[in-house]
């Protein structure tokens, strides 16, 4: 058996466990082809839809359910869909949101590797819920593999019914269309992503408007990551009360969580929403523990903009409101691991890189402090801090968060004032001294 | 031209399919980049003339995105990813290893047009970290074994 990424997934569990349902066939080296996916319960919930659902009573069983986005900011999913106008005289577009770009995230790409089918038909049932004839999935054009996947699917979809002309006899018409990025983070911003899809540079648009009122090519689109499409079936199958009852009261359902970093085993695991993140990095049958026995010094819970956590916090629940009440985010998911050989410094010297990087350039807080920010934050890397370089820093901090057209500008803000915050000596003495305090050296073995 | 008569064909397929034809843009520029290997001026003119879009406009969304080269590189691109995840096990000294194996710094090509070496951010593989993306394919779980394997398999094909 082998899968074109090597990751490690909990599909073992997924498969014995009712209440996981997004991983239990990844491990199953035929579940990208229709008919294995028919097999295995696929495309029921698409046609139980077309068999006599209305959009309305699609959308208040998604919004009952609970769901709320994956993608990273968290918004009800039936909510959002319910903002699409009705009888629109323009047309309506849903995109799949597949750029999975947030540092540290890796877990879209087994659903599209490993179960295409799953994706396509919860976009489906998205497209049917607000009037759509043509959905998009723009995946990030590295991911080759998922491209090369998902059309391969849609093309067999098509062949097989599922998509096309009159679905199942229903009247229903609907068409697929996979497009490919070009490498650049903030093209899984929701606007940039639509400029992207246009033919545009991948800038953030001001809002309003919403999408759902004037998105792609100016209609009303819905715009959803793949993880959030992916659960959608589930829930038609099963009922809002189903999925209602998994998690906690208010994040409802599971989730995909990639673990990454100095943990002895990384992957992709799928668990209910408020599951232990001590549990997800020391369980054998998760992470396994820090890395060479070190200790843990740290953790970003949601990808790489949001906050830290240190030691003393991570006996938290993984669901929305518990890592926000330690004062950081859910996000994508991403939890990256650091042990006690990790200079603080060091980690935000590369975020702050990234961030720099990848700002589209629209706002001046965003384009010019992050190249402040890494500039300062260089020096006081290299060893040539200054007093008042800490200053200076959550001064330009302060100045970008919250001042900004998308929340790019607060993403690369949050993590930065989180580091002060938790480990300020730290960054004192590498001022201090014009080195870590801590050796970092992680050689490739 | 540069463009092959299959590429063009396969431009105009993908095309066809959007509501709008600005939206092949991105598309276009893929199949161009995966024959060609990087992007540049003649090459967004054709796309112009197969799409029917000012050569402009086609230069102007391409510049934006990093994923294509904009000037020629060597036979095989790698592309390592440095972001922290990678780092965090290892990526920074994947790349001095590679620079010290190849010969060359980050950013330049070995003499015989074989090499290029980059370094990238994040590219979805946090979890099977360090990793190495090879033209269009990704490498993961990487060790010193594997990648001197795999720079023996690449050069035996070249
Ligand atoms: C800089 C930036 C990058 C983002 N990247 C992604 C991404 O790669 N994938 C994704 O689904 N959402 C991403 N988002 C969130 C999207 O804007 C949007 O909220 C999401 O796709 C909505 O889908 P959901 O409600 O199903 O989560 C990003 C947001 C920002 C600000
Ligand atoms: S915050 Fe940054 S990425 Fe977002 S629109 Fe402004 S410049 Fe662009
Ligand atoms: S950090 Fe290297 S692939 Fe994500």
């Amino acid at each position: 058996m082998s899968f074109y990424s090597p990751v490690i997934t909990n599909a073992s569990e997924a498969t014995s466990n009712e209440k996981l349902h997004l991983f239990k066939y990844v491990e199953d080296p035929q579940q990208h082809k229709s008919e294995i996916f028919e097999s295995h319960g696929g495309y029921t919930a698409w046609r139980k839809v077309l068999g006599g659902m209305s959009t309305q009573q699609v959308i208040d069983e998604v919004k009952n359910s609970g769901l709320r986005g994956r993608g990273g900011a968290g918004f009800p999913t039936g909510m959002k869909w319910g903002f699409v106008p009705k009888n629109s005289p323009k047309p309506t577009y849903l995109c799949c949101n597949a750029d999975e770009s947030e540092p540290g995230t890796c877990k879209d790409r087994v659903l599209m590797e490993r179960d295409p089918h799953g994706v396509i038909e919860g976009m489906a049932i998205a497209a049917y819920a607000i009037g759509c004839h043509i959905m998009f999935i723009y995946i990030r054009g590295e991911f080759n593999h998922c491209i090369e996947r998902m059309e391969e699917a849609a093309r067999e979809a098509r062949e097989r019914g599922h998509l096309g002309e009159n679905i199942y006899g229903s009247g229903y018409d609907l068409e697929m269309i996979v497009h490919s990025g070009g490498g650049a983070y903030i093209c899984g911003e929701e606007t940039a992503l639509l400029n992207s899809l246009e033919g545009e540079r991948g800038m953030s648009r001001i809002r309003p408007p919403i999408p759902a009122i004037e998105g792609l090519y100016a209609s009303p689109t819905i715009v959803n990551n793949v993880e959030s499409l992916a659960a959608v079936p589930h829930i038609i199958n099963r009922g809002a009360d189903w999925y209602k009852a998994l998690g906690t009261e208010k994040s409802t359902g599971t989730k995909l969580f990639s673990l990454s970093g100095h943990v002895k085993r990384p992957g992709n695991f799928e668990v209910e929403l408020g599951f232990s993140l001590e549990k997800l990095i020391y369980d054998p049958e998760y992470g396994g523990g820090i890395l060479d026995d070190k200790k843990l010094k740290g953790v970003i819970p949601g990808g790489a903009s949001t906050p830290f956590l240190t030691p003393e916090m991570i006996n938290v629940g993984l669901d929305y409101e518990s890592l926000t009440t330690v004062g950081s985010m859910l996000g994508s998911g991403a939890v990256m691991v650091f042990h006690e050989g990790t200079c603080i410094v060091w980690i935000i010297k590369k975020l702050i890189h990234f961030f720099r990087h990848e700002s589209c350039g629209k706002c001046t807080p965003c384009r010019e402090g992050t190249g402040w920010l890494e500039n300062m934050i260089n020096r006081i890397e290299a060893g040539q801090g200054q007093p008042g370089d800490i200053e200076k820093i959550e001064e330009v901090c302060g100045n970008i968060l919250g001042r900004t057209i998308c929340p790019l500008g607060d993403a690369a803000v949050m993590p930065i004032q989180s580091a002060i915050k938790n480990w300020r000596e730290e960054w004192q003495y590498h001022i201090d001294h014009g080195k870590c305090q801590v050796e970092t050296d992680f050689s490739f073995r | 031209m540069i463009l092959t008569e299959e590429s063009i064909q396969k431009i105009k397929e993908k095309a066809a399919r959007y509501p709008h034809r600005k939206s092949a843009i991105l598309p276009a520029l893929t199949v161009a980049y995966r024959q060609v290997g990087h992007l540049n001026d003649e090459i967004y003119r054709e796309i112009g003339r197969v799409i029917n879009i000012p050569p402009v406009e086609i230069a102007e969304a391409a510049t934006f995105y990093t994923m294509f080269p904009k000037k020629p590189v060597g036979k095989y691109l790698l592309q390592v990813c440095h972001n922290l995840s990678c780092a965090l096990v290892g990526a920074d000294s994947m790349i001095t290893y590679l620079e010290d194996k190849l010969g060359i710094k980050k950013g330049e090509t070995t003499d015989d047009g074989l090499f290029t070496l980059i370094s990238v951010e994040c590219l979805g593989s946090c979890a099977t970290a360090p990793m190495i993306q090879i033209n269009h394919d990704f490498h993961e779980n990487l060790t010193r074994e594997k990648l001197d394997k795999l720079l023996e398999e690449l050069r035996a094909k070249a």
